[in-house]
């Protein structure tokens, strides 16, 4: 018999574990309340939601040319998510993405421009791929090392390397790499050097694809996969448990590199076919709420990265047939991360009210109490 | 006066021009890490608060036939101080209460507040039928000195010390507020406690939640304020969002940069400042342009890894930092 006089008007406690299918039906929830929020924005401009709505399924599925500049944006989005997963899931916040993505594509397209006439174009591509990913890694692997020795903050200092290498490519855009004097510009990729079609999109898809597979096996059933979940949980235990803590996370840093650099590849050569200082264009951030969003699971990554894709591209067709200002997507897209991440709590805790006794999951609560 | 000595004053004022929009962004976003809470958001904030700043000031402009330029400054940062505050708001709603990952969180307000930014600029163009600006007479309260000119003329010093926008003494006086405030006030003191260890100042009876709420968004506030200065005194006074971004990522290295001090981002943002526009002015032969704006951001990274090895217990982040808070965690 607790005094009631004390207890708040609502505590929190945390859930053991909600079933799987009820947490789904929460986050797909989350969803739906964002897409009203944004539908009310755009009844606020004066415009019929569901035909905004629709104008953007329309615009990003409805022709197959369409529907192909979508999958062309969802394709490094996957694939940056895919790479920053095993970070967060060992707890190492890498918002470096941007920049590894971006050192993957100046290695690229180092050979893009002055080996293609020295290799043929298969063993070129190869070449490109091998590079970029090898240059990604190096790259993520600075702030990794920092990390393992001094244990120097990794989220500001991988933010940090983003806007150095971008630096860079201004650099090589204005200097060593101009096209015609003057441009600004590096010149396009010659035609050996372009990943080739596959079904009209370039082929940098069924890489992205291989990847979704391989990550899945990587986290899930490898003694690597094991480590990183450890350390993610408990630093502390992992030591006990004899690993070299500083070598994981350097390792995990390197493959997370190595893919955004592929990643980078993928861009430079499939999708712009010339390096310039947007390559990365916010991809490395926006993917880091997809990896996030998909609770780091690769095969949900696929959907998330296809729906803010979907919204990107739809935005586009929204802005010339509706007038509405194509930065409506980066409003959809920040209120459908917003009501994502909060939704989250509502699996993770457990609101009890006060003198609100007969919840159904009481039992469990008390449960849960006498296991702490 | 000789030459070179004219060219450096020259640079100086350049260097605080450009300094002052950072200078804010990076004032609030020191109050909001002492708090523990690391938003990274600051980029989109700075967005929101040029966009509706701006639109508040031209808005008031064509309300009132006579427009009091005092009142268009201080409509200009009340408007950018409640956007900062309310896109902060949704910030400190999700990873406070609802605890979720402020890394990712700081990331999506980025990208919702530069879409707002972006939007808010487009449709005031679009429903103005042409750009958004504001009057001449106007902008003048915005971008010149509130010295008188007597003070400004004084050899050498005078166009240095007098001869800024309002902004950047403004500026001065917060940092100095903020300095005090941290360390020789008690509720100051609470904050920094919540920021370095959030347990234990809840074991002390400080109401945690409330201290972390008011300080990100306040602080957002103030670094919202931040874009408006940028776009009144910078991009001449008209939605320019290429020049803008970009900047409040700058504000959150120069954070780090100052080691989470107030009194040091005053010398700090003009010193980025400086390195942001130093390729204009002393184009040196052997260093490419392009290479001398990563300065900053390499600067950074040198502090941050020796702060790290040197592993000064006073040249830290707050203990806290990033981290969510639930009491029954441990």
């Amino acid at each position: 018999m607790n005094p009631e006089t004390k207890t708040p008007l609502v505590r929190l406690a945390k859930r053991e574990a909600m079933e799987p299918w009820k947490a789904w039906c929460i986050r797909i929830g989350s969803i739906l309340l964002a897409l009203v929020l944004g539908g009310l924005l755009i009844a606020a401009l004066g415009k019929n939601p569901l035909a905004a709505y629709g104008t953007i399924l329309d615009g990003s599925l409805g022709r197959a040319s369409a529907l192909r500049q979508t999958a062309k944006i969802a394709i490094p989005l996957l694939g940056t998510a895919l790479a920053i997963a095993p970070c967060f899931k060992m707890r190492f916040w890498n918002i470096g993405a941007e920049g590894q993505i971006t050192a993957g594509a100046i290695a690229a397209s180092y050979f893009a421009l002055f080996w293609v006439d020295k290799v043929p174009s298969a063993l070129l591509l190869v070449i490109m791929g091998l590079s970029g990913a090898l240059a990604g890694g190096l790259w993520a692997l600075i702030p990794a090392f920092f990390k393992a020795r001094w244990n120097t903050n990794e989220t500001l200092f991988t933010l940090m390397m983003n806007y150095i290498i971008i630096g860079v490519v201004r650099w090589l855009q204005g200097g060593p790499w101009e096209g015609r004097p003057g441009s600004q510009i590096i010149p396009q990729f010659d035609s050996a050097a372009c990943l080739p079609k596959v079904f009209g999109v370039h082929c940098g898809w069924i890489i992205v694809l291989i990847l979704v597979v391989f990550i899945y096996i990587y986290m899930r059933y490898t003694k690597h996969g094991y480590e990183i979940a450890v350390i993610g949980d408990s630093v502390n235990t992992a030591r006990y448990a004899g690993m070299n803590v500083g070598r994981v996370i350097m390792r995990t840093m390197f493959l997370s590199g190595a893919i955004s650099g592929l990643v980078g590849f993928i861009v430079a050569s499939g999708a712009d076919n010339t390096l310039h200082d947007g390559v990365a264009a916010g991809v490395g951030f926006t993917a880091i709420t997809v990896a996030w969003l998909a609770q780091l699971n690769p095969f949900a990554m696929i959907a998330i990265s296809g729906m803010l894709a979907i919204l990107s591209k739809g935005a586009d067709t929204l802005h010339t047939r509706m007038d509405v200002p194509a930065s409506i997507s980066d409003i959809i897209t920040g209120m459908l991360l917003f009501c994502m991440l909060g939704c989250e709590f509502f699996i993770n805790y457990r609101l009890i009210f006060r003198g609100g006794k007969s919840s159904p999951e009481a039992p469990d609560g008390k449960e849960a109490v006498k296991h702490a | 006066m000789p030459d070179f000595v004219q060219l450096f004053i020259a640079l100086v004022v350049a260097a605080i021009t450009y300094g002052t929009p950072l200078l804010f962004g990076t004032l609030g976003e020191i109050l909001t890490e002492k708090s523990g809470n690391l938003n990274l958001g600051v980029e989109g904030i700075m967005f929101m608060g040029g966009a509706l700043g701006l639109g508040g000031v031209f808005y008031y402009e064509k309300a009132v036939s006579v427009p009091n330029g005092i009142l268009a400054v201080l409509i200009g940062m009340v408007c950018a101080f409640i956007a900062g505050a309310i896109a902060s708001l949704i910030f400190s709603f999700i990873t406070i209460t609802l605890r979720a990952n402020q890394n990712v969180t700081g990331l999506a307000l980025a990208i919702f507040g530069t879409g707002i930014g972006q939007f808010a600029g487009e449709y005031m163009r679009i429903q103005e039928g042409g750009y958004i600006s504001i009057s001449n007479e106007l902008k003048v309260f915005f971008i010149n000195s509130p010295f008188p000119q007597a003070l400004q003329d004084l050899p050498y010093v005078g166009n240095i010390l007098f001869g800024n926008s309002i902004f950047f003494y403004l500026g001065i006086l917060l940092a100095v507020a903020m300095f005090l405030y941290f360390g020789r006030s008690r509720s100051g003191l609470h904050l920094r406690a919540v920021g370095e260890s959030p347990a234990t100042a809840d074991a002390a009876g400080i109401s945690v939640t409330r201290y972390k709420y008011l300080a990100t968004v306040i602080g957002g506030g103030i670094s919202a304020i931040g874009g408006m200065v940028y776009i009144t005194t910078i991009a001449g006074c008209v939605w320019n969002h290429e020049g803008l971004s970009g900047v409040g990522w700058l504000a959150v290295a120069l954070v780090i940069f100052c080691l989470w001090r107030p009194l040091n981002a005053i010398w700090g943002s003009v010193l980025f400042g400086a390195l942001m526009i130093l390729y204009l002015r002393l184009a040196l032969p052997f260093i490419p342009t392009q290479l001398y704006k990563i300065l900053p951001y390499v600067v950074t990274v040198i502090v941050l890894i020796f702060s790290s090895m040197r592993n000064n217990k006073e040249k830290q982040p707050p203990a806290s930092l990033g981290l969510s808070y639930f009491r029954e965690d441990r």
